[in-house]
């Protein structure tokens, strides 16, 4: 009945959305459960019997009106709570953003993601940077900042092991951020209708360990790769 | 073939009369969303007060002046009705209807004006708006003139004289429209 | 309070004469007629869109399959179905079936006046909304096929044809829509200048029967919230059509502001269909729980803060779509707050079975799986409007599953409860009640089976108008699959059980047993006249007077247990 059951939680911020959930659930939860027996209670115990009339309750009155009005005190207390837990979280993750170890460019476009990485020197819009198509390398414990952005129609950049989701508005670019924990390769979905290709507008984000990461970032670094040559050849 | 529960009134408020502000009330917050739209982009976008500058306030400035006379006509109209004088409303309210004429007249020199200089509705968005509020508006005059002509035909006979104060306040409101379209797309700059 | 019917004119001689089929049932003006106009359409609607569900259901379940009756579903054709499917349902289904249909048959009749105040604008109103009806359907037969941008229709996705590919089909569901309000303003003004103004004499405030003020406040909340979405489809039309630039950001527009126009409309419109649903569900209750409704004012301002309240919870619909983060927390705030009423409005329901003498007829199970279902909706939402988790779970399959929670039980429960309930009214004639309650058990078991599954869908990550989930590795697994069969087959047993409601419904208005005037036993004033009431409703000179509430049963000063409206004393 609770999230992480059906899904891993890879980044650092996915426990809290998942707590909240729970703490909602419990609150909520509660709630109908008292409803509901209430509600049948009811039925079984005031089902027409031969020769019992109902009864004439108005509900005008204070001592009547009671029964409806303490239990929805305490609905609104509830409420408070979970008012508090969803500012937090929300707080947390969309509207305070950590600094980063790394920026990223997510571009989403009929009907694929495209992906910059900054190369070695950390910068995005340099000549290394490694653009990649559907597949987003990370690595794990690092923290990203990621620059949002849809080249024709609305997009959303879903990543649920992340439990993130961000919506990429055509004209603007969104910035938030994500820390993957745990390596392995985890699905991307597009979160808002797209076109006919919705469907297929599937993505991959690998989470690497930081020598994976390192590996893959010296392989694919376009005009890097020869001045590492070079510098190899001086070394040596 | 009037209804009987056309003739009650439980609110003290005649039913025609009720219904027409309850039409405006749903005008209102089509209009409302039309030009808050509007202002939203507006103020996000400093430029378009240079293409503002290209409408022709006189222009606006003296259909303002029309609108207004007409509105004053509807009133008297109101009054000859209530007076039961039907010939007399009627003229009032064919007096209304050519403020309306004019008032769209103007605007087709405007317009047919201003889109021969290239400021067509696509030409920014800025005139996309000026076109669409303008022309709900426009749409709105057209409607109140030929409902106030059909009601001018039956106060000549004198039937129905209290759709006169009906037609006449719809008029008003279409009136006030312009009275916040008129600043909003001509004047400010 | 002094009444004097004998005072209204009665200009009704020519209510009786004889009218050909064309007058009587086609260019009537009479409400009763236009209120079955307009539900039949709604019916008919309803089945397209049952249709549609069933044949994406299909492909879910099993990609790729040849769906009997309808063929291969393609990616095109899928998000049309959704799209449709949804729009048909909120706009061609709920609102002609909750809101105008029984707005039209009842407010009349329970207020106690022969006909709406202005019944050719009420004609009107019924064959602008026909026409929607008829272009929309039009829409899916054009080159390029129907809309298939969601029934949010977020630009720039429906703004221009190189993105949706439906160049046709994207201009006619804008227009249908924009029809569709024009049909609903013109119906508005009706019901609510006749509620207002056209009561029977006596009937003060607090005598009017819950379901008519409902109706009431959905009309206002109707009329006050469609403009800006008027306004909106103005301007999405001019996109489309003209090449203007509202909704482009390559060209100084800003897409973003059709969400906003579309929600401000949106959320309301969720209680403009609640509440008729909430009404006539009050009405059930207190009838067969023999009960006068507890606490009926407090309904009342239940109603009205949630009708209040609705007009400041529009953007928590875009959490995420890209608001200032600020934002999220006032609209989080508004949205539990919303909670209260509806809450409250339970709790009164649930309050007024105390103490009653319930007798399970068919009408009263809708009403009280009324109760139970959109219970489960409600706390649903709540997991929806706290912005944080809602980050997770926005456009997953959970916000449908508890949309669903609400929507179902509003617009079929609803529909089901108000049609098993006045059926004696509108035909003269009994249902079947061992058909009746076949079919209630048979529609509600399974619905549970459909969307719970969904529920878990949702909190696996699954998002919503993907036709075929092959290409996501963590929703393709069997595990989940095997639920999406589940849901399906659950759809399938629920659509077959609605056979049983059609034949009962024709077989109980040939060979039924005759109603009588007010077979329930009930109070309000619709039960004093004949089943079916006649053109005028009342004999012009019988025209109900009113002396007390509507829900006075099982008075201790009365010997019967209810005390109709209309009696003196």
């Amino acid at each position: 009945m609770i999230i992480q059951d059906w899904l891993a939680q890879v980044s650092t911020y996915a426990g809290s959305i998942d707590d909240l959930f729970a703490l909602i659930g419990v609150l909520v939860g509660f709630w109908f459960i008292v409803s509901e027996g209430v509600f049948f209670w009811l039925l079984y115990r005031f089902r027409a019997k031969d020769g019992v009339k109902a009864e004439y309750i108005t509900g005008e009155e204070k001592h009547q009106k009671r029964w409806v009005s303490w239990p929805h005190y305490l609905v609104l207390i509830c409420d408070i709570f979970i008012i508090y837990g969803a500012v937090t979280v929300w707080y947390d993750i969309k509207q305070d953003l950590p600094s980063p170890d790394a920026t990223i460019r997510v571009i989403g476009q009929q009907w694929a993601w495209s992906f910059v990485q900054p190369g070695a020197d950390g910068e995005l819009g340099t000549a290394d940077d490694i653009a990649t198509v559907d597949e987003l390398y990370v690595e794990s414990g690092k923290l990203y900042h990621y620059q949002l952005e849809a080249r024709d129609v609305m997009h959303d950049f879903s990543v649920p092991v992340f439990r993130l989701k961000q919506d990429a508005i055509p004209g603007r670019v969104i910035t938030g951020w994500f820390e993957p924990t745990t390596p392995g390769s985890y699905d991307i979905q597009c979160a808002e209708i797209c076109g006919i290709g919705h469907g297929v507008m599937a993505g991959t984000v690998i989470v690497q360990t930081p020598e994976e990461h390192k590996a893959w970032m010296m392989a694919n670094t376009p005009q890097v790769r020869d001045s590492i040559s070079i510098a190899a050849n001086t070394a040596r | 073939m009037r209804p009987i529960a056309n003739t009650r009134d439980v609110t003290g408020v005649p039913t025609g009369r009720l219904a027409i502000w309850w039409v405006i009330g749903s005008e209102i917050v089509i209009f409302g969303g039309l030009l808050a739209s509007y202002l939203m982009y507006r103020l996000a976008n400093p430029g378009w007060a240079g293409h503002a500058a290209h409408t022709n306030v006189v222009a606006g400035g003296f259909n303002t002046f029309v609108l207004l006379t007409s509105s004053l006509f509807a009133v008297l109209a109101h009054q000859a009705a209530e007076a039961g004088n039907g010939k007399k409303a009627a003229k009032l309210l064919i007096a209304t209807t050519v403020g309306g004429l004019i008032f769209l007249t103007v605007k087709g020199f405007e317009w047919t004006h201003e889109i021969q200089l290239g400021y067509t509705i696509t030409a920014n968005t800025f005139w996309s708006f000026y076109y669409t509020a303008a022309g709900l508006h426009a749409c709105h005059v057209i409607a109140g003139m030929i409902v106030m002509l059909i009601v001018a035909a039956k106060a000549r006979r004198g039937v129905d004289l209290h759709h006169v104060e009906l037609i006449g306040i719809y008029w008003h409101f279409v009136d006030v429209v312009w009275i916040f379209l008129f600043p909003l797309l001509y004047i400010a700059k | 309070m002094a009444v004097s019917v004998g005072s209204e004119p009665t200009a009704h001689e020519d209510h009786h004469h004889e009218q050909s089929f064309w007058s009587k049932y086609v260019f009537s003006t009479d409400h009763k007629v236009i209120a079955m106009q307009y539900m039949a359409t709604g019916v008919v609607m309803g089945l397209i869109a049952g249709f549609f569900a069933y044949a994406f259901r299909m492909q879910l379940a099993f990609p790729g399959m040849d769906v009997p009756g309808f063929g291969i579903v393609t990616p095109a054709d899928y998000v049309s179905l959704v799209t449709n499917h949804g729009s048909i349902m909120v706009f061609w289904v709920a609102m002609p079936v909750l809101l105008a249909a029984y707005g039209n048959y009842l407010i009349p009749l329970m207020c106690g006046c022969d006909d709406m105040v202005f019944p050719k604008i009420n004609r009107l109103s019924y064959q602008v909304f026909l026409l929607s009806a008829i272009v929309l359907v039009a829409s899916f037969f054009v080159p390029g096929g129907g809309f298939g941008g969601a029934w949010t229709a977020y630009p720039p996705l429906s703004a221009k044809a190189e993105y949706n590919l439906t160049p046709l089909g994207s201009s006619l569901w804008v227009l249908a829509v924009a029809l569709e309000f024009v049909a609903f303003l013109l119906g508005g003004i009706n019901f609510i200048t006749t509620a207002m103004n056209s009561r029977a004499p006596g009937m003060k405030m607090y005598d009017i029967p819950v379901v008519i003020w409902m109706l009431l406040i959905a009309s206002i909340l109707f009329m006050l919230s469609v403009g800006p979405l008027i306004a909106a489809a103005i301007m999405l039309l001019f996109d489309q059509n003209l090449g203007t630039a509202f909704y482009d950001p390559n060209r100084g527009g800003d897409p973003v502001l059709w969400q906003h126009l579309f929600w401000f409309f949106g959320h309301p419109e969720v209680y403009v269909v609640l509440l008729p649903t909430i009404g006539l569900t009050a009405d059930i209750i207190s009838v067969f729980s023999r009960k006068k409704l507890f606490a009926y004012r407090t309904i009342l301002y239940t109603a009205f803060g949630t009708g209040i309240l609705s007009f400041f919870v529009w953007a928590h619909h875009q959490f995420i779509s890209g608001i200032d983060p600020r934002m999220a927390h006032i609209f989080t705030v508004t949205t539990l707050l919303i909670s209260i009423p509806i809450a409250e409005m339970m709790f009164v329901y649930i309050a007024t079975l105390y103490g009653g003498s319930i007798r399970f007829t068919t009408p009263m199970l809708w009403a009280l799986a009324f109760i139970g279902e959109f219970l489960i909706g409600g706390v649903t939402g709540i997991f929806l409007g706290a912005s944080g988790a809602d980050i997770y779970l926005h456009d997953t399959y959970f916000v449908l599953a508890h949309f669903h929670y609400t929507f179902f039980p509003i617009t079929i429960i609803g529909f089901y409860g108000g049609i098993t309930y006045w059926f004696p009214k509108m035909f003269g004639k009994m249902m079947n009640e061992t058909l009746g309650k076949i079919h209630f058990w048979g529609t509600i078991i399974p619905f549970n089976f459909i969307f719970i599954p969904l529920f878990f869908l949702g909190m696996a990550g699954q998002h919503r108008r993907i036709y075929n989930f092959e290409h996501f590795p963590e929703l393709a697994t069997p595990g989940l699959q095997n639920i999406r069969v589940f849901a399906t087959t659950a759809l399938l047993i629920m659509l077959s059980f609605q056979l049983v409601f059609f034949y009962n419904f024709i077989t109980s208005l040939r060979k039924g047993k005759k109603a009588g005037k007010n077979p329930w036993k009930a109070n309000t004033l619709e039960w004093t006249t004949e089943s079916p009431p006649p053109h005028g409703n009342w004999p012009p000179s019988e025209l109900p007077s009113v002396y007390r509430p509507p829900y006075e049963y099982s008075h201790p000063d009365r010997e019967e247990d209810y005390w109709p409206q209309n009696v003196p004393n």
